[in-house]
Formats: structure tokens, C-alpha cells, sequence
């Protein structure tokens, strides 16, 4: 018990002091590579919560994916930061950012500390009625049944997030290839990688969403490990991203919502709501909806990674200069 | 058995560590980041090797063993190209003009057909 306890306090006193430290980072680019870090740590948390499902999600998308935009975004902004250290802002815009930050964090506390003991919960009704659903883990029936809207709210705002992306692309660029991802020199070890890693990687993919049926697991842990072997065959140089006028691709960005709106829609007629399930095809029905959103995520997250469009000749150049 | 299989895996886990911590001083410690990597790659191939080893007796057999074993193999395969990776991108210029200049090596950023990538 106490064992336990020294490394959960570890843990926490390592969370809050790298959180510190990358406020407190002058330069971007330090900050992003200690929030890879701060989000394996708190991954290292959601484990000791008991959370694997949020564990993994944490560990794949905040820390994974979300740490290679923010690498790319300040290696993108690194010639303008000396220049943005000069203007900082005045101290009263400061004091009054910083004041408002302890007043969210202190009232996030308060709501946490102040709540009744023990804390409401619906974990027993989730636990009674999960049978219904066919399905085995509790996370995964919460999110594909009782908060399906959510789930289908949160598949949906990716494809406005590629287009707020794709809509930076200067106006000669459109249709044409995403231009963020410029293959590695050629000779480097990153290609044998491109090639050995993605059969167990689609493999871990794969095996991730179809255990999330049953165990700890499920699309958008699956789709950040699959879309992580395309970025990795990508920035080796062995496939170049699709254009964006591609229709193929388009089809497969938008095809696991459809997919989620069409059974939900079914649903009206079938079960009496919008996105409720047949009793008897439940399961199956989970299945396609998260067969399609992996599908959809894959996609989106791969192509969020690589940029805005370019025009094809600046393609084509920056392809050669790292080559 | 019982007893010397725990003996074991307190054995091969407590080297593991060690060589945890002797890579973490090396990072921390090692004047050039040549080095430095050559302390964390150690650290990874053996430290992780070693904890692996030390493991594999309280895994169930053979699903918890092959997952352990395919753990350290992955770490071995990242571990060793993110070192050759970041040794190319710190490699000094003036290493590259020591070699023969007339034939630079297959793969060579320098080589002729090094700009066909497929």
C-alpha cells in the first residue's frame, strides 16, 4: 500500500513539475517536446486510475498525434520567435492571463473537492444494462450507446478540423498534394522502418479496434496506431500523400460518419429514436459503426498530420531538396 | 522453483534497472550527443532486454511471453533507427569529406541516384 503510494505521489509531483517547466519554457519548440512527455506521464495516471481505455486514447492522440502537430507547428514558427520574444506582452495583460488562469484552475478544484461522497454516478445503470448492448467493455458501450450523439458529434468535427487545415492552402495549391510531410534523405535508416514496422503496426491497429468490443481498446486508439504507420510510410518517402482533390479519399474521410448518421437515422424507424439500436442487432450494428469510423479517423488524422495542399511544382521541389 | 524463478527475476530486473540508471547518467553526463545516444540506446537495448528477461517467468505461457518478447524486439527496432536518425542529423559536415570524394558511398545524400526514392 505504501509502496504504492510513493510512486503515485512521484508520479504527481513529475506531473505538476514538468507542467511548470513547460509554461515556463521560452522556446516552442522545448515546450512541444516536454508535452510528449507530461502526456506519457499522464498516461502512467490514467493506468493507475484503472482508466486503460483513456490511458491509451491519451498516450496515442494527446500525447502521440497531437505532440507531432505541435512539434510541426513549432518548427513551422521557429524563424519568427525571436521576433515574437521582443513584443511580449505588457504586464497587466500578463497578471490579469495569469489570473484568470489560477480562477480556472481553482475553480476546477473546487467543483472536484466539493463533490459529494460518495460521487453521483450512473456506473451501476451503465454495468446493469450493458448486456443489452452485446457488448463486453463498459467504456466502449458507453460511448457507442448512451452517448452515441457525442461520439457521433466528436467523428464529425474531424472532418471540419482537415478542412479549417486544407483551407490554409494558398489559393495556386488547392488540389493539390499536402506539402507538411517532405520525404527524408534518401539513405537514412527511416525507410527499412517504413518497411518492417507497418505489418505489426495495422496489425496493433486493427487487433485495437476489434478488442474494444470486450476489453480496453477501440477506434480512436486503433486508427492513431494505423494512421501513424501511413504518416511513418509518408515522411519515409515510400508513398506520397494523396492530392485532396483525390475522390477516393474523400469518400473514406466522410464515410464512417455517414455511416454512424445512416444507422442512427435507421434507428428512428427501427427502435423508436435517433441512434438507437434493434435490441437483437446491437452488436453487429456497433461493429459496422466503428468498422467505418476507423476507416474515417485513420484518414483524417493522417491527413491532418500532413498539412495544407501546395501547388506541384513546390511539391516536387521540396521533395528533391531532401533527397 | 517457485522460489529460484523470483530469485531470478529480481536478479535480471535489478540489472535492468541498473543499466537504467547508468544510461540516465550517461544522457545526463556524456559531453556530445554521439555519446549521449550511445548511453540511451544502451539503456534501451539491454535495460529493457534485461526486465524483459526478469519478466518472462511471471508471464503466463506462451501468449504472455511472445507479447513480452515482441515488446523488446519493437523497442529494439524503434530504438536502433531513431539513434541512426538523430546521429545523421548531428553528423558533423566535415566527416563526410574524410571519405574517397570521387565515390561516395551507396546511399550517400551525395550519391547519383540517391535522388530516386520510389
Amino acid at each position: 500500500m505504501t509502496s504504492a503510494l510513493v510512486v503515485d505521489a512521484a508520479l504527481v509531483l513529475l506531473v505538476l513539475g514538468l507542467a511548470l517547466w513547460i509554461t515556463a519554457a521560452r522556446a516552442a519548440y522545448g515546450a512541444a517536446v516536454g508535452f510528449v512527455a507530461y502526456g506519457l506521464l499522464l498516461t502512467l495516471v490514467w493506468v493507475r486510475l484503472a482508466a486503460v481505455d483513456v490511458a491509451m486514447t491519451e498516450a496515442a492522440l494527446g500525447s502521440g498525434l497531437t505532440g507531432l502537430l505541435l512539434l510541426g507547428a513549432a518548427a513551422r514558427l521557429a524563424p519568427y520567435e525571436a521576433d515574437e520574444h521582443r513584443r511580449r506582452p505588457g504586464t497587466v495583460l500578463r497578471v490579469l492571463v495569469g489570473v484568470l488562469c489560477a480562477a480556472i484552475a481553482a475553480g476546477l478544484a473546487a467543483v472536484v473537492l466539493l463533490l459529494p461522497d460518495p460521487a453521483p454516478s450512473q456506473a451501476l445503470a451503465v454495468a446493469a444494462h450493458l448486456p443489452a448492448t452485446g457488448l463486453g467493455n463498459p467504456v466502449t458501450g458507453v460511448l457507442m450507446a448512451y452517448r452515441a450523439v457525442d461520439t457521433l458529434l466528436e467523428s464529425v468535427v474531424l472532418v471540419p478540423a482537415l478542412i479549417g487545415v486544407w483551407s490554409l492552402s494558398t489559393e495556386m495549391g488547392w488540389g493539390g498534394r499536402p506539402g507538411f510531410l517532405t520525404p527524408c534523405r534518401s539513405g537514412s535508416a527511416l525507410p527499412l522502418l517504413a518497411r518492417v514496422l507497418p505489418p505489426f503496426g495495422i496489425l496493433v491497429g486493427i487487433h485495437l479496434v476489434w478488442a474494444g468490443a470486450d476489453d480496453p481498446g477501440g477506434k480512436f486508439q486503433g486508427a492513431a496506431v494505423l494512421a501513424a504507420m501511413w504518416i511513418l510510410v509518408m515522411v519515409a518517402g515510400l508513398r506520397e500523400p494523396p492530392p485532396v482533390s483525390d475522390r477516393l479519399m474523400r469518400f473514406l474521410l466522410v464515410v464512417g460518419p455517414l455511416c454512424f448518421i445512416g444507422i442512427g437515422a435507421a434507428g428512428i424507424r427501427l427502435a423508436g429514436a435517433f441512434l438507437a439500436y434493434p435490441e437483437a442487432y446491437a452488436k453487429p450494428l456497433i461493429l459496422a459503426i466503428e468498422a467505418g469510423l476507423t476507416i474515417s479517423v485513420t484518414a483524417v488524422l493522417g491527413l491532418l498530420l500532413a498539412g495544407p495542399p501546395v501547388p506541384e511544382p513546390q511539391y516536387q521541389r521540396q521533395s528533391r531538396r531532401r533527397s | 522453483m517457485r522460489l529460484a524463478l523470483d530469485l531470478f527475476t529480481i536478479v535480471a530486473v535489478t540489472l535492468g534497472a541498473i543499466f537504467f540508471l547508468a544510461g540516465t547518467v550517461g544522457l545526463l553526463r556524456f559531453p556530445d550527443t554521439l555519446t549521449r545516444l550511445h548511453a540511451l540506446t544502451k539503456a534501451d537495448n539491454l535495460g529493457l532486454g534485461l526486465v524483459v528477461l526478469g519478466l518472462l517467468p511471471q508471464a503466463t505461457a506462451p501468449l504472455g511471453w511472445i507479447g513480452l518478447i515482441a515488446v523488446w524486439l519493437l523497442a529494439l527496432l524503434s530504438g536502433a533507427t531513431v539513434g541512426q536518425l538523430l546521429a545523421e542529423a548531428v553528423r558533423p559536415p566535415e566527416w563526410d569529406q574524410t571519405r574517397t570524394p570521387d565515390a561516395p558511398p551507396v546511399g550517400h545524400p551525395n550519391a547519383p541516384e540517391a535522388s530516386s526514392h520510389d
